[in-house]
């Protein structure tokens, strides 16, 4: 038998580049590479090049993922959440659709899944809010947008209108998310960076970053205005928005100073705005 | 009535903002502001010197509060936090080393 005869089993790579970090997603599914590729959009590349493997300058190096494919679960509980540990240096993850494991000093992991998008989601999510734990960053619950070079987030629970405010955004507002936001430290202050992470706008974000001018803590009323929020009450506010997955001690610690910290670069303001287009005429 | 000794944990994240002290727990990520009396009673809870003695050396001798109000609203004050493993509690004088064991046991006088 000629070798050429052989079945390969002929591995799909993808690059999923989120707030500046490469993540290379591996699977043996190309129908997955696929689907992953039509979810995160501009923020997905097929590697097909050993070039594209490699981070690009203002990157971190890239970190490696393995996905493993299983058979759908008999039942998955809506309700159910994800549970995350930390042992001998890995981080744990699973939910009924899914397990994981990342060691960050090795730089690589590996997610046992059926063939969807979703549970993939939830790994990236958690993998990004442990890195930006280490570098003062965060992920958050906030629409974010950027006008005129500067980023603006736009904090609430649900209802408190972030995709209503991301609907009304004018012409010349660039939307980063909906739903989820991406902040990183830089030397000078904040950025955000756009992300895949879409609520019910169901639409993945601007690949862009910009400097962050502004947290806006929402809630819906009139008339639109802006009120000053001292610092306790915008830290409160800043920690009960970041996304935690894990109860780690020093992950906590973490995670509180970075918000602390957050509050005393950032201006955190109150915006009072009505549900119509003049609402962003406040923002900016 | 026995003494009461409190320790700051090591562990928790606390920092001073606005002239409150915000502190997290590590155990359930509830946050706390503590307001100046609070703040006073946690700076103090240094494992060494008894409850009474911090709220009639440092609480009294600085806000008008009744003594006795005072150290009741204090004792549920530290008890409260130390639930949430932000301090150990004890009838004896704590060393910081000895602050997870005594933790432990608070944890345990606690259920």
């Amino acid at each position: 038998m000629k070798s050429g005869m052989l079945p390969v089993s002929v591995a799909s790579e993808l690059a999923i580049v989120i707030g500046g970090v490469r993540i290379l997603v591996r699977t043996d599914s190309a129908e997955l590479a696929r689907l992953l590729a039509e979810r995160y959009g501009s923020f997905a590349t097929l590697t097909s090049h050993p070039e594209e493997k490699a981070a690009r300058p203002g990157e971190w190096s890239a970190f490696e993922l393995d996905i493993e494919l299983t058979a759908p679960p008999a039942r998955v509980d809506p309700d159910e959440g994800v549970r995350v540990n930390h042992k001998s240096g890995r981080w744990v993850m699973e939910r009924g659709d899914f397990q994981a494991e990342w060691d960050p000093e090795r730089r690589r992991g590996w997610v046992r899944q059926a063939a969807n998008p979703y549970s993939l989601d939830t790994v990236l999510r958690i993998i990004h809010t442990l890195i930006l734990a280490r570098e003062g960053g965060f992920l958050v619950h906030a629409a974010s947008a950027v006008r005129n070079g500067r980023a603006f987030l736009f904090a609430g629970v649900s209802g408190a209108g972030k995709t209503t405010i991301s609907r009304l955004a004018p012409s010349g507002v660039l939307l980063l998310t909906d739903e989820i936001s991406y902040v990183r430290r830089t030397a000078t202050g904040y950025e955000a960076f756009g992300t895949p992470f879409a609520g019910e706008l169901a639409r993945v974000g601007e690949n862009i970053r910009a400097p962050l001018s502004v947290l806006y803590l929402l809630t819906q009323g009139t008339p639109n205005r802006i009120e000053e929020v001292n610092e306790v009450d915008a830290a409160r506010a800043v920690l009960e928005s970041v996304l935690f997955f894990a109860q780690d001690a020093e992950l906590v610690k973490r995670v509180f100073q970075s918000a602390l910290d957050f509050v005393n670069t950032v201006p955190v303001k109150r915006f009072v705005f009505k549900a119509d287009a003049s609402a962003w005429e406040m923002v900016g | 009535m026995s003494q009461l000794y409190v320790l700051r944990s090591e562990e928790i994240a606390a920092r001073m903002m606005a002239g409150e002290m915000m502190i997290m727990s590590p155990r359930d990520s509830t946050l706390f502001s503590l307001n100046k009396v609070g703040t006073v009673i946690w700076n103090a809870a240094d494992g060494q010197m008894p409850l009474d003695e911090i709220v009639q050396q440092k609480v009294c001798a600085r806000f008008e509060i009744d003594l006795t109000e005072a150290f009741k609203d204090a004792e549920s004050f530290v008890r409260e936090l130390a639930e949430h493993g932000l301090l150990a509690l004890s009838d004896q004088p704590i060393e910081a080393a000895q602050q997870s064991v005594q933790a432990n046991a608070a944890d345990e006088a606690l259920r």
